[in-house]
C-alpha cells in the first residue's frame, strides 16, 4: 500500500500518551576522546516518524540508544513530553519505549507469542491477558496466529522482523525506536515490511525515530530527515521533500545521490495533471484517425494497450498511474512504459479516466520546478 | 583377556570349580557386609553425582563472574587445568590429611576436575548467546538479574549441558580410582580382581561403571530435550 505524501496522513489524532523527543544539546563523548555525537539539537515531534540517516560513524544509532539509556549522554539533555530520560530508572524507562533491532533479536528459547508478550510480562500483566494481547499484535503485523507456538529459528528473516516490531508495540508505547530494523532482509521484504510500517503508524500515530543508513529508505518513510555527517554532527533537519530540494550544503547533495531530480518526482502530485480523453477507442476499433497512437479499452473502461495507425492489429504494451494517488514519478515511469509516450490515468478502481501525454507531463514538471 | 576365556568363565558349569560370573554375582550381590555390590554401586553412584552438581554448583558463579570481568577467566581456567593435570594419587596424599580415608578425598578432586570442564562450558555458553538477542532485552527493559536468569541462562543451557554429559561420564568412570584410598566404589571390585586372581568382580565392576554412566548421560540428554524443545526447532529447519 502506498501513502499519499501529499495529503499526509490527515490530522494527527489527539492520543493522551503520545510524547515528544527532543535533543537539547546532547554530545556523547567517550573516555579514548572520540566524539559519537557533537552537539545535536532536535525535536522528534508526536505523532510523527523521524529518520536520522547517515553513513556510518556519524552517531545515528548512538542517538537513538541514547533516548532509552542504552548509552548515557555526556553532555546535554534528551527530554520526553519535558522529563529529562537521564532521570528515570533505566529498565522502567524501556519498558515504556517499543524497541526494534536490526535482525530482531528475539529470544531463540521462547515461542513467538511469549517473546512478543515480553514487555507485559516484564509489566507484571497477567499471563493469559500478555499472550491474549501478543495473539492481536501477531495479526496486526500480517502473521499467521499459527506462528505464535513456533520457535523464531522456524521463521523467516521478514517475518522475525514482524514479530520484532509486534514485541515492540505489544504493550502500546507512546514511542517507537527502530534501528536498522530492515536492512538484514532482501529488498522485496524490505518494501513489504516499509509498507507495513507506514500502515500500522497510520493506525496508531506513535512518536517514531527510525535509524538507517539507507537514504531512499529515510526519504520514503520519514515525515521529517535527519541527515547527521561523520563525527555526530547534524547536517540537515527537514521534510524529505524539502530535502531533495533545497539540501543544505555538499555533504548532503552528495548523501541523496546523483538521482535526487528523479526522486524528487514522487513528492509532486498528480493531481490537476491535463488529460486527454479523445484517444480511447473500443476493442475491435478500426475507423481512420489522424492520432499516431489510440488507447484501446474494454466496455467497462479497462486499459487493453496501445494501437498505432500505421499497424492497428498489433497491441503494444502500456503503463499506468491512478490519478491522484501517484506521484510524477510513477506517471513519468508509465509514460516511459509505453511505446505512444503516454501515460495511461486511471482511478482507483483501475478505469481508464485519460492519457496524460508527454506535453502535459512536461507542463506539470515545469509548473512544480516554478512552485 | 581372551574372548575365548570370557566365554569359559561365563559358562562354565556349577561344579567344585571357580564359581560362574552370575553365581559370584548373586552370592555377593546383597551381603549385608560394606562390600557388597549393592553397597559399592550406591557409594560409587554418592561419589560421582556429588561432584557432578558439585562442580556446577561451584562453576556457575566462577564462569558467571569470568564472564563479568573477562580478566578473570584465564587465572580461573589456569589454576583448573593446573589442579586437572595432578596425578590423582598425590592429590589424595594430600587430602587425606584433611579428610583421612573418606568419601569427601575422592568427591573434593573429582567436583575440581568437573569445574575445569564446567567453568569453560558456562563462558561458552554466555557466549552462545548472539549479541543482538542481548542488545535486545537490555531494550526491553529486562533488569540485569533478570535478564540472566530469564534469557542468558536459558540460551545457555545447551552448551552447558554438553559439558555436564563429559562431567558426568569421567566423573563415574573416575571415582574407580579411589580404590587407592580404599574409597573406589565399583573400583572396588577391581583391587579384589587383581588381589586374588579372579576374573568375575573386575567384570561386574565394568559393566556397572559402563551402565551407570549410559544412563547419566541418557538422563542429561533427556533433560536437555526437556528443558530446550528449541534446539530441536532450530534443526528442524
Amino acid at each position: 500500500m502506498r501513502r499519499s505524501w501529499q495529503g499526509g496522513r490527515g490530522p494527527c489524532r489527539e492520543r493522551k500518551r503520545s510524547r515528544v523527543i527532543t535533543f537539547d544539546d546532547v554530545t556523547k563523548r567517550y573516555p579514548d576522546g572520540t566524539v559519537a555525537v557533537d552537539h545535536l539539537s532536535l525535536e522528534a515531534p508526536t505523532g510523527e516518524i523521524t529518520v536520522f540517516v547517515g553513513p556510518s560513524g556519524c552517531g545515528k544509532t548512538t542517538s537513538l540508544r541514547m533516548i532509552n539509556r542504552m548509552i548515557d549522554a555526556s553532555e546535554g539533555k534528551i527530554l520526553l513530553d519535558g522529563e529529562p530520560v537521564q532521570g528515570i530508572d533505566p529498565p522502567t524507562l524501556r519498558r515504556g519505549i517499543g524497541y526494534v533491532i536490526q535482525q530482531a533479536g528475539l529470544f531463540p528459547h521462547r515461542k513467538i507469542v511469549d517473546n512478543i508478550a515480553t514487555v507485559p510480562y516484564l509489566l507484571g500483566w497477567d499471563k493469559k491477558k500478555a499472550r491474549t494481547r501478543a495473539m492481536e499484535l501477531l495479526e496486526r503485523v500480517g502473521l499467521d496466529p499459527v506462528m505464535g507456538e513456533r520457535y523464531p529459528f522456524q521463521l523467516s528473516g521478514g517475518q522475525q522482523q514482524r514479530v520484532g516490531v509486534a514485541r515492540a508495540l505489544a504493550a502500546d508505547p507512546p514511542v517507537l525506536l527502530m534501528d536498522e530494523p530492515f536492512s538484514a532482509v532482501d529488498p522485496i521484504v524490505r518494501t513489504s515490511l516499509q509498507d507495513e510500517l507506514l500502515r500500522l503508524q497510520s493506525e496508531l500515530n506513535k512518536t517514531i525515530v527510525f535509524v538507517t543508513h539507507d537514504i531512499d529508505e529515510a526519504i520514503k518513510l520519514g515525515d521529517r530527515v535527519a541527515v547527521l555527517r561523520v563525527g555526530g554532527k547534524l547536517a540537515q533537519l527537514a521534510a524529505p521533500k524539502t530535502l531533495l530540494s533545497e539540501p543544505a550544503d555538499d555533504f548532503v547533495r552528495e548523501f541523496l545521490g546523483h538521482d535526487r531530480g528523479i526522486r524528487r518526482l514522487q513528492f509532486i502530485s498528480t493531481e490537476g495533471l491535463r488529460l486527454r480523453t479523445d484517444l480511447t477507442v473500443p476493442e475491435g476499433f478500426s475507423g481512420p484517425t489522424d492520432e499516431p497512437w489510440l488507447l484501446v479499452v474494454t466496455p467497462d473502461d479497462r486499459p487493453v494497450g496501445w494501437i498505432s495507425r500505421e499497424r492497428p492489429d498489433e497491441v503494444e504494451q502500456y503503463g499506468t498511474f491512478v490519478l491522484g494517488r501517484d506521484s510524477m514519478r510513477s506517471a513519468l515511469d508509465a509514460a516511459l512504459l509505453s511505446p505512444s509516450g503516454c501515460a495511461v490515468a486511471v482511478d482507483e478502481a483501475g478505469k481508464v479516466v485519460g492519457a496524460a501525454t508527454r506535453e502535459a507531463l512536461d507542463e506539470a514538471l515545469a509548473e512544480a520546478a516554478d512552485g | 583377556m581372551a574372548s575365548g576365556a570370557l566365554v569359559a568363565t561365563l559358562l562354565s558349569p556349577v561344579s567344585d570349580g571357580p564359581p560362574t560370573l552370575w553365581e559370584w554375582l548373586g552370592r555377593n550381590w546383597d551381603t549385608g557386609r560394606v562390600d557388597s555390590i549393592k553397597n559399592l554401586l550406591v557409594d560409587h553412584l554418592i561419589m560421582s553425582l556429588v561432584p557432578i552438581f558439585a562442580a556446577l554448583v561451584v562453576a556457575l558463579p566462577l564462569g558467571l563472574a569470568s564472564v563479568r570481568w573477562r580478566w578473570l577467566y584465564q587465572p580461573t581456567a589456569g589454576v583448573f587445568n593446573v589442579i586437572y593435570a595432578l596425578p590423582s594419587l598425590p592429590v589424595f596424599m594430600l587430602l587425606i590429611q584433611f579428610s583421612g580415608l573418606s568419601k569427601t578425598t575422592v568427591i573434593v578432586p573429582l567436583t575440581f576436575y568437573g569445574c575445569a570442564v564446567l567453568i569453560p562450558s558456562v563462558v561458552d555458553g554466555l557466549g552462545s548467546v548472539p549479541d543482538h538477542v542481548r542488545q535486545s532485552a537490555v531494550a526491553m527493559g529486562f533488569t540485569p538479574l533478570r535478564r540472566l536468569l530469564q534469557v542468558e541462562l536459558p540460551i545457555a543451557v545447551p552448551v552447558v549441558l554438553a559439558g555436564m554429559r563429559v562431567v558426568a561420564v569421567s566423573s563415574i568412570s573416575l571415582v574407580s580410582v579411589g580404590a587407592l584410598i580404599g574409597q573406589g566404589g565399583l573400583g572396588m571390585l577391581f583391587t579384589r580382581a587383581y588381589q586374588n586372581p579372579f576374573v568375575p568382580p573386575a567384570l561386574v565392576g565394568i559393566v556397572l561403571i559402563v551402565l551407570l554412566a549410559l544412563v547419566a548421560d541418557g538422563l542429561l540428554v533427556l533433560a536437555q530435550r526437556l528443558l530446550t524443545p528449541w534446539v530441536r526447532a532450530r534443526r528442524a529447519t
